[in-house]
């Protein structure tokens, strides 16, 4: 009897190579980091300060002030993609789950095609075709008689956010839209038939039949959608640079991250700041994730066929 | 047998060892990526035609990203042996560090008046860590073609600057002023940096404000704001999205009739326009008839030597070289705009780059106001000075409203400016 409870090694060593990976790329730097930011430099030499960091992010206005524009650009940035990215990719998986349309092959890699690009080819491209010097919009807009409505939207501190945000949503909108797409495939005939035998068909079976059961699905989505954009920071780089003009109307944490971390033209880098800001968006981060596990996931109902 | 073999590798070793030693590889670091072919055709083979067993590699990155680049590189020991120095506190920084080696004892050093060498000084000038290389100057370059065909003639004073850029407006064949507020540092550099010196007095307005008995309020830097504020409508359509490229091509594809200019610019705009048209240029006019003009003849580049270098020797050979009257003429005449800070006068073949390097004549110089010492804090007065010449430009912000904000800013670190 002792021998079956001998110790399982294999379990140890089949787990080993992704645990050390891990261990040594994603935990040791994020320890790392937590422990940067509890430093600082006093006269030239790095000591233990506790949270006098974060009583500087919080409590000096104008840190605080950056911290909380940034904070509040990074909530708007998600909210456009969750009001219109989840719901157009959910929109496009219904629309190509459809038997009756053509193409569909076409329709799905052709959607799906900018996820696969580079945020450098997407900023730049985007960034000409909206160019009021040189870009296709004023033009196009000029074709229809709509020349009024251009502006340079990147250069706006009203728009230049949301105009980011939609660019961002066009590059994405390929993911959720496979997501769903597989969970709308993955609905077995059955259900879908019992729905129509009860004269559930069309926009309604959609609504009461399919939905409550891609609920999962759109949980998930939504919380990849929170993690990345809460971690962006490459798009807005490559359009605005790193002083995410205009008037930081475009700064999201990854900026002011960076800004404050490496330094910018004459500012120099400052690390245990920087670490502050990266231990506060990791912790925002953290919330978010937990509020979504603990609260919706638990609530969400699934269904066994 | 096994302690022939390992004597025989051990052998091999010294040997490889000893061929490296003979031909010595320096890597220079810098945010010159325009320069590389010149570099590369012109530079280094003079320098290595005559330093036999020295090579040079010359290394750049895009210069918005140089300074957190060379600084994460120098943080891990992989920088390359000669550092290219941004003036002032970044260079300064490094010194203090114990990145950048204190190159005082350099005999090149002798050629370069204190006034060049202040950007890479220690602030009591004790201790010199960097060659200087080269200083850019402010001013306008004009398309000559266009200002002929329409009768103008370059302005001396503000208003004849602004009756000038309504001619251009209402003739409506040209952008009266190629100038973008998106990438901001166009809006403080170009116009705030190159229009400032004449309203704050040039050095004495800007020494005066590191003392601590002038202040960002005072009439002389709000004045260059207010003018600012009135070039928006001598910009182009959707200039709040254009950036520095695109003000590039616009003028030098002769949409433009003027450029607010760095003198670096000679060089790159000779090629791309290619005789198309003539350039012409003009310094930033003065506010009345009869006042002395300043100019910003800024000390902009100079090259170090990384004190972890382990081809130390080598890399202070090719230093006294870049100190040397040789290099200053081969630099002056290969980069046009980039202006020896060599204490030996330089022949330059350029027509506009003597037009330019001519106003160090009638113009009192200064540098840029930001560089020294007070971009020190946080926040840091450069950048702020970027975001708010853009915002005034936009006009989201009056210029009153700027330069309280810039005072505020500067104020919340800076001691003298305290009291």
């Amino acid at each position: 009897m002792a021998r079956r409870k001998a110790f399982r090694w294999h379990i140890a060593v089949f787990l080993a190579p992704a645990v050390l990976v891990y261990t040594a790329i994603m935990i040791v730097p994020l320890i790392g980091t937590l422990n940067l930011s509890l430093f600082g430099l006093v006269e030239g030499s790095r000591v233990f300060v506790g949270l006098r960091n974060f009583a500087i992010l919080f409590g000096d206005p104008r840190w605080s002030a950056a911290f909380w524009n940034a904070l509040g650009n990074n909530a708007w940035f998600f909210l456009v993609h969750m009001l219109v990215q989840n719901p157009v990719g959910i929109l496009l998986a219904a629309l190509l789950s459809s038997p009756r349309l053509r193409m569909a092959a076409f329709y799905r890699t052709a959607i799906f095609v900018p996820t696969i690009l580079s945020f450098v080819i997407v900023g730049f491209v985007w960034k000409l075709i909206l160019s009021p010097i040189w870009g296709i919009a004023p033009n196009m807009l000029d074709a229809v008689g709509l020349r009024g409505l251009f502006a340079p939207w990147l250069g706006r501190e009203e728009y230049a956010l949301t105009t980011l945000a939609l660019i961002s949503v066009w590059q994405f909108v390929g993911i959720p839209m496979m997501l769903i797409y597989a969970a709308l495939l993955s609905i077995p005939d059955e259900v879908i038939e019992a729905a129509e035998m009860d004269g559930v068909t069309g926009w309604s079976q959609f609504w009461k039949i399919k939905l409550p059961l891609i609920l999962p699905s759109i949980g998930i989505i939504s919380v990849l959608t929170f993690v990345g954009n809460f971690n962006a920071f490459d798009l807005v780089y490559v359009s605005q640079g790193a002083l995410a003009g205009p008037n930081y109307a475009t700064d999201i944490l990854g900026t002011f991250l960076y800004r404050t971390f490496f330094g910018f033209q004459l500012q120099l880098g400052d690390p245990h700041m920087g670490a502050t800001i990266a231990t506060a968006m990791f912790g925002i981060i953290l919330v978010g994730v937990c509020i979504y596990l603990f609260a919706i996931q638990t609530r969400l109902r699934r269904y066994q066929f | 047998m096994t302690r022939s073999l390992s004597l025989a590798l051990l052998a091999s070793t010294a040997l490889g060892g000893a061929a490296a030693a003979q031909d010595v590889t320096l890597t220079i670091e810098s945010w010159r990526n325009d320069d590389l072919q010149i570099w590369q055709e012109v530079i280094i083979p003079a320098f290595e035609a005559d330093h036999p067993g020295i090579r040079i590699n010359f290394a750049p990155s895009a210069p918005a990203e140089y300074n957190a680049v060379l600084n994460s590189k120098l943080d891990a020991g992989s920088a390359g042996d000669l550092i290219t120095c941004r003036p002032f506190d970044a260079s300064l920084e490094l010194f203090n560090k114990g990145q950048l080696a204190d190159l005082s004892d350099l005999a090149a050093m002798e050629n370069f008046s204190d006034v060049a060498k202040s950007a890479w000084q220690t602030d009591d000038g004790s201790a010199t860590f960097c060659v200087p290389m080269a200083s850019v100057i402010h001013g306008f370059i004009y398309n000559r073609t266009a200002f002929e065909e329409l009768g103008l003639e370059p302005p001396a004073t503000e208003e004849e600057f602004f009756a000038l850029l309504d001619r251009i407006k209402e003739d409506g064949s040209y952008i009266p002023m190629a100038m973008g507020t998106a990438d901001q540092w166009e809006a403080a550099t170009m116009g705030y940096q190159n229009i400032g010196p004449n309203y704050w007095k040039g050095e004495e307005g800007r020494k005066a404000l590191i003392e601590g008995s002038a202040s960002l309020t005072d009439e002389g830097w709000v004045a260059p704001f207010r003018q600012l504020a009135r070039w928006k409508d001598y910009l182009g359509d959707g200039f709040e999205a254009q950036t520095y490229p695109d003000s590039q091509n616009l003028f030098t594809l002769g949409r433009a009739a003027i450029y607010p200019a760095g003198s670096w610019e000679i060089g790159v705009f000779g090629p791309q326009i290619d005789g198309a048209f003539e350039m012409g240029a003009f310094p930033p006019p003065v506010p009345a008839e009869g006042d002395t003009c300043h100019i910003s003849d800024h000390t902009d580049i100079a090259l170090g030597l990384n004190a972890a270098s382990a081809n130390a020797e080598a890399a202070r050979s090719f230093l006294e070289w870049v100190g040397s009257p040789e290099f200053a003429t081969l630099y002056a005449n290969a980069l046009p705009g980039f202006f020896s800070l060599n204490a030996t006068p330089v022949e330059m073949e350029n027509p506009l780059a003597q037009e330019f390097v001519s106003w160090r004549e009638s113009c009192e110089p200064t540098i840029r106001s930001t560089y020294q010492i007070l971009s020190r804090g946080t926040p840091n007065l450069e950048n702020e000075t970027w975001n708010a010449s853009a915002n005034v430009v936009n006009g989201t912000e009056t210029p009153e409203a700027a330069a309280e904000r810039l005072q505020e800013g500067l104020a919340s670190w800076y001691a003298p400016q305290q009291q």
